[in-house]
């Protein structure tokens, strides 16, 4: 089992597998004063400036590391375009949710860790001049999971898309659905695809970046529906967790089992895209569907 | 009526709270097979004890637990996808395949016919047998169930019939040729196909709703649930070890998802609850489904009436506005709804 596998368990409990998690969990192996971390697929020992200099992305494996919504946004738009929007909509614990902490003080801490209000992050902006409405998952808030916030979100930035007739880009890592929110957060899936419907009634154009990791709900309603689904290297995709499936069948999995190679080769994915290719593909996309109902850039 | 009292012996998992009962049931039917051997008139006891038969499970029932409703759900003899199609069809044509990679039974789809109305019934199968059930996976449908169901669905789109879906699944097979196929886009290929279908979809939850294995047939225009059957996002099993590693603490997972059919009405997540006769529908089963067959005719009419437009229009705000929460969120732009 490689490293990656270890952590499964983590997975559907989307909080413990944070970024601020993977961090510390790598910092107790690392050099001294944390300036070398393993890489988590190859083993490799990577002095971390390295590491962020290039996207988070192995300089030995080409591993891409999950990134934090905020380095995406940076990665991705061009500077200065990002404007984010409905940052004012907060959970409800509408189940009054409570395991040992309240859910809604859950939520207090990942927005205080993560200084931003949700785990999507939603606006407008430009991927090498061509605008867009781009919305993205961010796995170090309660891992990236679903609830009524992200739902709601989702569905804002279609109806946003449409009103801006722009295409929209989203990028998910994501446990799924957000246990805490019960049904509610199922329903976020019908949610999702239902402005989805909506936009692509009305020309819109969606591409969705399934990155390191996707699963469950995400994975199984909006992230899959999208125009165009690409991933980035090595991302695991799945609809359940690979420690769920190995348990259910009682047998190893085989290597490379769910991994966006292993989505590509089953023909189930666009594209693969690397982190450094990921501006440039997108951009020669986002031309394509000028000829669609969205409007010209006016770039 | 194949209605018959349960055996004490062999009480499946999570029904002991049902003992009570059972062990009142085993001594009315002893009295009984006396009196019908001896000849003996004891006619007030065995009305006695039918009486307080009936209170006790009276009293059990009324306050049953979640995690208890969870184990009514699954009930080895709660009725199926099976039951209903032997019992309440008047006329079944199944319709198998989804005529890309194989046939999964764990989704039955066909014609069916109750009294003068015709209609595309979609179900989870989860078999009688154990050679069934383990054909059908338990009712854990792979992608080709799935893709067979939207195929079906989209035959009936054609036909104008409507929909009929019977939800009653733990949730999807998660397995090694599931996700090779694709899984999870295949239903999330069924949710958004649904909104898109132009004929009217009635959804009931008969069983067990396991999360987006059971949302993959689930989106329609009036979605009901049986008294005793739960939806959820995930099984108080998973709940229970994900929070707590602590298989003791089910029933507390369980009270926690809230996902009774009582709770979902009271979150607006469904539209109605079809009562179940006292004591769930596996102790009279025949009485149940004469009510689902009298709901389904009569949501159907209702759905007649619903200019085709309008039906989707309603559908697609039903999900996007879903739980009574528009108005609580900012919208994009004015006049955009």
């Amino acid at each position: 089992m490689s490293e990656q596998d270890k952590q499964d368990p983590a997975l559907e409990d989307g909080e413990k597998l944070t970024e601020t998690r993977f961090s510390r969990r790598g910092k107790k192996r690392d050099m001294p004063g944390g300036l070398w971390l393993k890489c988590e697929n190859c083993g490799q020992m990577i002095y971390r400036k390295e590491l962020e200099e290039k996207a988070r992305v192995c300089p030995a494996c080409e591993f891409h590391f999950t990134l934090p919504g905020r380095e995406r946004i940076a990665l991705v738009l061009d500077e200065g375009s990002w404007h984010e929007r409905f940052t004012d909509i907060r959970a409800l614990d509408r189940l009054q949710f409570n395991d040992s902490v309240p859910y809604l003080e859950k939520v207090k801490r990942a927005e205080e860790r993560t200084r931003q209000t949700e785990a999507l992050l939603c606006g407008t902006g430009a991927v090498l001049g061509r605008e867009i409405v781009l919305a993205v998952l961010d796995f170090s808030f309660m891992g990236g999971s679903m609830g009524e916030v992200v739902g709601e979100k989702i569905a804002l930035a279609c109806e946003l898309a449409t009103e801006l007739q722009r295409p929209l880009v989203i990028f998910t890592s994501s446990g799924g659905a957000r246990m805490h929110e019960g049904v509610l957060s199922l329903m976020q899936m019908a949610k999702t695809c239902a402005a989805l419907a909506d936009f692509g009634d009305k020309g819109g154009f969606s591409v969705c970046v399934m990155t390191h990791p996707t699963t469950g709900g995400v994975t199984a309603s909006f992230a899959s529906v999208c125009d165009i689904t690409l991933a980035e290297p090595g991302a695991l995709i799945g609809f359940a967790g690979p420690r769920v499936i190995a348990s259910t069948i009682k047998q190893e999995l085989p290597p490379g089992f769910q991994r966006a190679e292993f989505l590509l080769e089953k023909g189930q994915l666009d594209r693969i895209v690397r982190r450094s290719d990921l501006k440039s593909v997108l951009s020669r996309l986002l031309d394509y569907a000028k000829g669609s109902k969205v409007e010209k850039s006016k770039h | 009526m194949s209605d018959k009292p349960q055996k004490p012996e062999g009480t499946p998992m999570g029904m002991s709270f049902e003992r009570p009962i059972q062990e009142l049931e085993a001594r009315l039917s002893e009295l009984e097979s006396l009196s019908l051997r001896t000849g003996l008139d004891i006619s007030e006891e065995i009305e006695a004890l039918k009486k307080s038969v009936r209170s006790r499970t009276e009293s059990i029932y009324k306050n049953l637990s979640a995690w208890e409703t969870v184990s009514v759900a699954r009930h080895a003899d709660r009725p199926g996808a099976v039951d209903y199609i032997a019992n309440i069809l008047g006329d079944f044509i199944e319709l198998h395949g989804d005529k890309v990679y194989g046939e999964d039974p764990a989704i039955v789809t066909g014609l069916a016919t109750i009294k003068n109305r015709r209609f595309m019934l979609v179900a989870h199968r989860k078999g009688r047998t154990t050679k069934e059930r383990l054909a059908c996976n338990f009712g854990c449908a792979h992608p080709e169930g799935y893709r067979k169901a939207l195929r079906k669905m989209k035959l009936a789109e054609k036909l104008r019939l409507p929909i009929v879906a019977m939800i009653n699944t733990p949730g999807a097979y998660p397995g090694i040729g599931a996700e090779e196929r694709g899984q999870a886009a295949a239903i999330a290929e069924n949710i958004l196909a649904m909104f898109y279908l132009r004929v009217p979809i009635l959804v009931i939850v008969i069983g067990e709703g396991g999360s987006g294995g059971a949302l993959g047939i689930g989106i329609g225009d009036r979605v009901l649930m049986l008294q005793y059957s739960y939806y959820s996002v995930i099984s108080p099993e998973g709940c229970a070890a994900i929070l707590w590693k602590d298989t003791e603490r089910i029933p507390e997972a369980a009270e926690a998802l809230k996902l009774t059919s009582s709770d979902l009405k009271e979150l607006q997540v469904i539209d109605g609850v079809i009562p179940e006769p006292l004591g769930g529908a596996h102790r009279a089963p025949t009485v149940l489904m004469d009510e689902v067959k009298k709901t389904i005719l009569k949501e159907l009419d209702g759905l007649d009436r619903i200019p085709t437009e309008e039906l989707l229009r309603r559908r697609r705000d039903r999900y996007r506005h879903l739980g009574a929460l528009a108005g609580r969120f900012p919208t994009v732009a004015a006049g955009l709804r």
